[in-house]
């Protein structure tokens, strides 16, 4: 039975750089009480499809064809008034970011009312008990007091569970949850995609549900749906998908995936990037991308096709009529070649860090007297060989950004001892810091923000060379920078531009390159690929790998990301609440967790394959 | 909370020191008593002995700091310093340069200044809120940019404009209400009820085109677009998540001035001949009183303050998510 | 002749020269020419840069300031070349006519008699009240009562046809320009700039170049033989008058810039990136200042001014020199009372940026901090500068008007909207009512700040899209 028929439907909006169409015929259905799963890279068009079922486009935004049926009754022929008791009703939708869409100047009650109002009639004492049993309903303690609260006394775990206690409020027969668990911690998300496989099982309902993590889509999906730059591109039940992915792009989604790669060598990268939606296609829109592409690939845009593992695949690779490539081709698969890990290791650690403390005062009262302190980093020691990786996981709030810029100086600590190279460096005093500036770099988690926009790259690139006057002749520094552009797999004339016109992985290896142009033995990588997509990810690791085994770095590298660690890491340190938890070599931290800690944060990852069966 | 006032009651008092000392300095250190005089009685042909009667009449002929001649403690309080600027503190401002007891006609012009200002800054609130969110309700149809076109119009027409024309059109020609003038008591509505309605008109432009960005802000944020994928309609949308939101940053960007209502309005009282503090201060400036003007300096800065303080408390009360500490 | 520059010109030279070098190196940066690009792609904002500019161009003209050299004193054999005390531009040059056609008092626009009857002695002995004739107001017709409609409608048919040719021209001129950059023929360019089809919004410029043109020229022609705006009390031409209240209220709007800016940015900057006591000290300063009332901050500073200028004449060899030096200290003051608003706003934009992760990469290959403020910091708030200079300007024109009524604006010898609005208010006051000379200032004032307002909303968006900067035109009189 079909709860949600979408067809043909498409979107164009209109933009300063023209007629955009994010959505381009797409169609699919939803059974009742299954779990839809759109997954897609950023900017594939997977949220507009959620907001055109919604008819809640942005403005200037439009349905330019398509339908839209829910229970049989065609959503896009409905008047403004009645497709407003569609919304919060029969069709309920949740968001990513739970911490801005919730009103924050209205309580949780306020805006429980208002749908159980609007959709079911109550009011009164009827409607607290109804919102109290909802609370109630997604895990939320003490709900009768709740009810009070204002959203910013909630934590962003609590937040998400009120949005779709608010959701439910209408009973839905189909519950949208466009990454619900994106903006929460690797814990707290396990914890709510549980809730929302519970809810929709105990309810029956259907869910559409949006990711750009296979994990989830792993854990909680009947049938997948696979977007690539405004088009469904591949539809498949969980299992065909999984033993079998069809589309060339599904494929290297997988491959480029870091989890349990760790002998692997280098990832599976996709060359190039998501073509811009101002594009009139002609023929597949993976084309440019794809590894086997031929020549009909872009002339004819590929209709639907069975696969023979039983998933519906748009790509000519299926066509029964087109007997010319293999189906099965094997180019996207991962090198094979294992490479061998640099041995250059040297006994005495590059790094050491002792009982390491940086606390931040708490001021209260009259006087602004210290009352207490916030204790970011309370006593770590750690070490790090030259060439050595060290990964520092652990949740957002443990303290793992703080400590990587105590250790650059760049937040002062405390208390403890950072010793470079055998040098005692002081966090209390400026000498001998400038003098390793050098040595200890520094990648970020934000491509964008990284960046000054207003500088070209060659002064992004030549700024460390010019501070620390390394390099004062402006030829050489400009030889330098061309040399190292290339070194990170970009292009000597990008010099000359600005950020802007670079893409997020792009940036990133602009960022690495600044790092690099003054030779550190050292870089210190804060959550460096978790603000990109996975196939640009596995381009950015595969970079630093490169890098390492070439010039015998050594990486303190601070993620939230097992899959990453996993790929990455010879040593990990587990961070929790300012404190490391466990400490030692990857594999046996990944493999036999010893704190309880650990192993919740190991258990909470959604994974394509759990750690004990790669073991066997 | 209560640790927070008592601190930023504590912060005031630096504040309106610095702002006495440059008062100080302005009036007395870069400008002497001597030139005051000397402007006061003309500037040509004045005898020494004029001036120093002029200062010793006005208590401008004692040393600035420290007085030798005096004993004890009035070696620091028998000064032009303590006297003009330090009583200040304690609300005594002493006399005008043309000897009258400018507390008592503080007292008695603060009421008609309340009267006028009162009304047009809550009537001014009320009208940009509302044309505001009609605009705002109206959005991106040709209304909105009409009415935007008009708020850039009247916002470009000096406010004196509009004082001149609207006392020429409603008192002289239609002679609707009177020119100029004030009552004490309830006739006082004739003489303030076009000064009111010109402040509420000439703000009107200015202000609600800025309130309309404000809530054009708020709309397009997050928690919109859940209220509406609740179901809600436009309306209560927009009056009761949006108009919630944007309400904060109006309401607290105008609890500062509140307190300085009590100055009333310098050229609307002017023109319309209101005996408010407001005209008060324009005839000492125009007289050259410098004892007034310092005067009104030091109880509107005190007064600003006062706002700050108050808009610091208004926080609290709007928005939930703010705390003093 | 002898060239003279008054302080405020010469500031006015620096400013436009500061101006310029701007524009050049907005030129070269990449993000600065877009965001202009944008500005100069609205429509509404290239019409209101015709108007400024043409303002401007007024204000320039009469900022050119000279000595007349006067004849030699009859049976002087002394070849020393002497001067006139009183200071001409070439603006005054160009409306030499309208400016020496002084009549006796009030005249109406148009008029060919005195507003108000006089007691004349007529030719033939007698005495009597009667309105007598303007000495140069329609002075060239015999019978005015008959002749001057016909006159009137013949003169401003000739000045259309005037504004129409040099609209023409400059028609011409722009779709060359358009045929050259875009590779067309010169038809198409022709058709694409009035239809706004280029990459530059052309027809804005040309339809408000247009207006002026039609509503100028005309008004230019008859100025010579007529009052077109009216006499005021003294019997000078109130168009002439509106005309050189434009430098006024431009300086006024611009120079006060000069003190704000450097100050804003500096103690901004300096407050946000330091904090600690930096900061404390800088915002002790600026809350000190902004906490007193606007106006009478003013008040204080610009009667102690004027006390210090009457203690000091004789400083000044001119009356001009003297008025000059009281514009130049009034924008001085007001420049010193307002950089605590931009200070704040630059405080808060450091605040945020000191935290970017490029902030911190700098620190990392410990960048010195002098160079962390101008290479990373200021170019990323540089756009709050540019809005604020361009918001504040229409602020500060109406805050003249008001400062003058007030009486402590410029001095009441030289020409502005604020003086002029202020004589009004007796003018209004007779019967019957004086009106042309408050509708003149009105006019000018409104073309002016409206044309300002418009320019400075393009700005704002191009330069701060989304709006991310609360910023707003401040209300800086309570009216």
């Amino acid at each position: 039975m079909s709860l949600l028929k979408v067809s043909n439907l498409s979107v164009s909006i209109d933009s300063e750089q023209g007629e955009v169409r994010p959505l381009a015929k797409v169609s699919f259905e939803v059974r009742k009480g299954e779990t839809f799963v759109l997954l897609g890279e950023s900017g594939c068009g997977k949220s507009m499809t959620t907001l055109a079922l919604m008819r809640l486009l942005p403005d200037g935004g439009r349905i330019t064809q398509g339908s839209v049926q829910l229970d049989g009754e065609e959503l896009l022929a409905l008047t403004e008034a009645q497709m407003q008791g569609v919304r919060g009703g029969k069709l309920a939708m949740i968001f990513q970011e739970p911490g801005t869409s919730l009103n924050p100047v209205l309580t949780v009650g306020t805006q429980l009312g208002e749908v159980l109002r609007l959709h079911r009639g109550l009011s009164g004492t009827a409607a607290t008990h109804e919102a109290v049993q909802l609370l109630d309903a997604v895990g939320i303690n003490e709900p009768a007091q709740r009810l009070h609260d204002y959203p910013f006394q909630l934590s962003g775990g609590m937040k998400q569970r009120v949005m779709i206690a608010m959701a439910l409020a209408g009973q839905p027969s189909l519950l949208i949850a466009d990454e619900p668990t994106t903006a929460l911690d690797v814990t707290i998300q396990a914890q709510v995609l549980k809730l929302l496989a519970e809810l929709q099982r105990s309810r029956g309902m259907g869910m559409l549900l949006i990711t750009h993590d296979l994990g989830v889509v792993k854990q909680v999906a009947d049938r997948v749906g696979v977007m690539y730059a405004g088009e469904l591109v591949e539809i498949a039940d969980r299992a065909q998908f999984f033993s079998a992915p069809a589309h060339p792009y599904s494929r290297k989604l997988f491959a480029a995936l870091p989890e349990g790669r760790r002998d692997a060598g280098r990832l599976a990268t996709i060359p190039g990037s998501v073509p811009p939606l101002t594009t009139a296609f002609k023929g597949c829109r993976f084309t440019e991308r794809c590894p086997a592409r031929h020549a009909r690939c872009t002339e004819v845009a590929p209709a639907w096709h069975a696969a023979p593992s039983g998933q519906q695949v748009r790509c000519h690779l299926y066509d029964p009529a087109v007997t010319a490539p293999v189906a099965a081709h094997s180019d996207d698969s991962p090198a094979t070649t294992p490479e061998v890990r640099a041995p250059a290791e040297s006994d005495t650690p590059l790094l050491e860090v002792r009982e390491l403390r940086v606390h931040f005062p708490i001021r209260r009262g009259l006087l602004q007297r210290t009352a207490g302190y916030v204790k970011a980093v309370d006593g770590i020691s750690f070490s790090l060989r030259a060439g050595r990786t060290l990964a520092l996981v652990g949740e957002s709030g443990c303290g793992k950004t703080t400590t990587g810029k105590a250790l650059l100086n760049l937040t002062q600590a405390s208390s403890g001892e950072i010793l470079f190279g055998g040098q005692r460096l002081d966090p209390h005093r400026k000498e001998g810091w400038q003098a390793v500036r050098s040595d200890m770099q520094m990648v970020f988690q934000d491509p964008f923000g990284s960046l000054n926009p207003r500088m070209r790259v060659a002064d992004i690139v030549e700024e460390g060379l010019l501070a620390l006057g390394l390099e004062s002749d402006k030829g050489k520094r400009r030889a330098r920078a061309e040399a190292i552009m290339l070194q990170v797999g970009l292009r000597a004339d990008m010099l000359d531009r600005y950020p802007h016109e670079f893409s997020g992985g792009q940036r990133q290896r602009i960022a690495i390159a600044r790092a690099l142009a003054v030779n550190p033995k050292l870089i210190v990588c804060d959550e460096p690929t978790s603000a990109l997509d996975v196939s640009v990810q596995a381009q950015v690791l595969n970079l630093m790998r490169d890098l390492q085994q070439s010039l015998g770095l050594a990486y303190l590298f601070i993620t939230h990301n097992i899959g990453v660690v996993e790929y990455l890491a010879d040593d990990i340190a587990v961070m929790y609440q300012g404190k490391i938890v466990e400490y030692g070599a990857a594999q046996d931290v990944l493999r036999r967790p010893q704190h309880d800690y650990t192993r919740t944060l190991l258990a909470a990852v959604p994974r394509l394959q759990s750690l004990a069966a790669e073991q066997q | 909370m209560t640790a927070y006032l008592i601190r930023r009651l504590l912060w005031a008092i630096p504040t309106l020191l610095g702002v006495n000392v440059l008062l100080f300095a302005l009036f007395f250190i870069v400008n002497t008593p001597d030139d005051m005089a000397r402007v006061h009685l003309g500037v040509k042909r004045v005898t020494p002995e004029a001036v120093e009667r002029w200062k010793a009449e006005r208590g401008y002929d004692k040393p600035l700091f420290v007085n030798d001649k005096a004993s004890g403690g009035e070696k620091l309080t028998d000064t032009v310093f303590f006297n003009k600027s330090v009583r200040m503190f304690a609300l005594d401002f002493g006399r005008s340069d043309d000897n009258r007891d400018i507390n008592y006609e503080i007292a008695t012009r603060a009421g008609p200044s309340l009267m006028l200002a009162m009304p047009a800054f809550i009537l001014g609130l009320l009208a940009a809120v509302s044309t505001s969110l009609f605009l705002v309700f109206v959005r991106a149809t040709r209304l909105d940019v009409l009415g935007v076109v008009l708020c850039v119009i009247a916002m470009s027409i000096s406010g004196l404009f509009y004082i001149i024309g609207g006392q020429y059109f409603f008192a002289k020609v239609l002679a609707w209400v009177p020119i100029s003038g004030y009552q004490s008591g309830w006739d006082a509505w004739r003489f303030v009820i076009l000064p009111v309605a010109i402040g509420v008109i000439g703000s009107l432009g200015g202000s609600a085109r800025w309130y309309r960005s404000l809530f054009l802000e708020e709309i397009n944020r997050d928690y919109v677009r859940t209220a509406r994928a609740k179901g809600l309609s436009e309306t209560r949308v927009l009056f009761v998540h949006v108009l919630k939101n944007g309400m904060i940053p109006i309401l607290t960007g105008v609890v500062v001035v509140i307190p300085s209502l009590f100055l009333g309005s310098l050229i609307s009282e002017s023109f319309f001949g209101i005996p408010g503090l407001g005209s008060y201060t324009i005839d000492a400036i125009q007289s050259q009183d410098f004892a007034i003007v310092r005067a009104m300096v030091f109880i509107g800065a005190a007064l600003y303050i006062l706002g700050l303080i108050l808009t610091d408390l208004s926080y609290t009360l709007v928005d939930p998510r703010v705390k003093l500490k | 002749m002898k060239p003279v520059v008054l302080i405020s010109d010469a500031l006015f030279f620096l400013l436009i020269a500061c101006s310029l070098i701007g524009l050049w190196y907005a030129s070269r940066k990449e993000h600065l020419r877009r965001a202009w690009h944008s500005v100069l792609a609205d429509r509404v904002a290239m019409g209101a840069l015709a108007v400024l500019l043409l303002f401007l161009g007024i204000a320039l003209l009469d900022s050119l300031h000279f000595r007349r050299a006067l004849e030699p004193a009859a049976g002087s054999t002394n070849s020393e070349v002497h001067y006139a005390v009183e200071l001409d531009s070439v603006l005054d040059v160009l409306l030499h006519d309208v400016k020496e056609h002084k009549e006796k008092t009030y005249s109406a626009p148009f008029a060919h008699t005195l507003f108000e009857r006089q007691t004349v002695e007529r030719p033939d002995g007698t005495r009597g009240r009667e309105f007598p004739r303007l000495k140069y107001g329609a002075a060239h017709l015999k019978n005015p009562e008959t002749d001057k409609t016909a006159d009137l409608v013949q003169q401003a048919l000739r000045g259309v046809a005037v504004a129409g040719a040099v609209w023409l021209a400059l028609a011409a001129f722009i779709s060359a320009g358009v045929a050259r950059s875009q590779r067309k023929p010169f038809l198409a360019a022709v058709s694409a700039t009035l239809r706004g089809c280029t990459p530059l919004a052309w027809d804005g410029l040309l339809w408000a170049a247009g207006l002026l043109l039609l509503v100028l020229v005309p008004l230019l022609l008859m100025a010579d033989s007529y009052h077109v705006f009216g006499t005021d009390r003294t019997g000078n031409d109130v168009f002439f008058y509106a005309l050189k209240a434009m430098r006024t209220a431009l300086f006024i709007g611009t120079l006060t810039s000069l003190v704000t800016l450097p100050l804003g940015i500096a103690f901004g900057i300096a407050a946000g990136y330091f904090g600690g006591w930096v900061d404390d000290a800088i915002q002790y300063v600026y809350t000190v200042i902004s906490s007193i009332p606007y106006v009478l901050l003013i008040a204080a500073s610009v009667l102690l001014m004027q006390a210090f200028i009457e203690t000091h004449g004789a400083w000044f060899d001119t009356p001009a020199a003297r008025a000059d030096a009281r514009l130049v200290a009034l924008c001085a003051i007001i420049g010193l009372i307002s950089w605590t608003s931009l200070a704040r706003l630059m405080r808060a934009e450091t605040l945020k940026l000191r935290e970017a992760d490029f902030v911190t990469a700098a620190h990392a290959f410990g960048v010195k901090p002098l160079r962390i403020m101008s290479r990373h910091i200021l170019p990323n708030a540089f756009h709050i500068v540019l809005i604020t200079l361009v918001l504040d300007f229409s602020g500060l024109v109406l805050a003249e008007a008001v400062l003058a009524y007030v009486g402590i604006g410029v001095d009441p010898n030289t020409i502005s909207y604020g003086i002029m609005i202020n004589g009004a208010r007796a003018e209004l006051a007779r019967d019957p009512m004086v009106w042309w000379q408050i509708a003149a200032a009105f006019i000018f004032m409104l073309s002016l700040v409206l044309a300002a307002n418009l320019f400075a909303d393009a700005v704002r968006d191009a330069f701060d899209p989304r709006g991310r900067t609360a910023l707003r035109r401040r209300r800086r009189v309570v009216a």
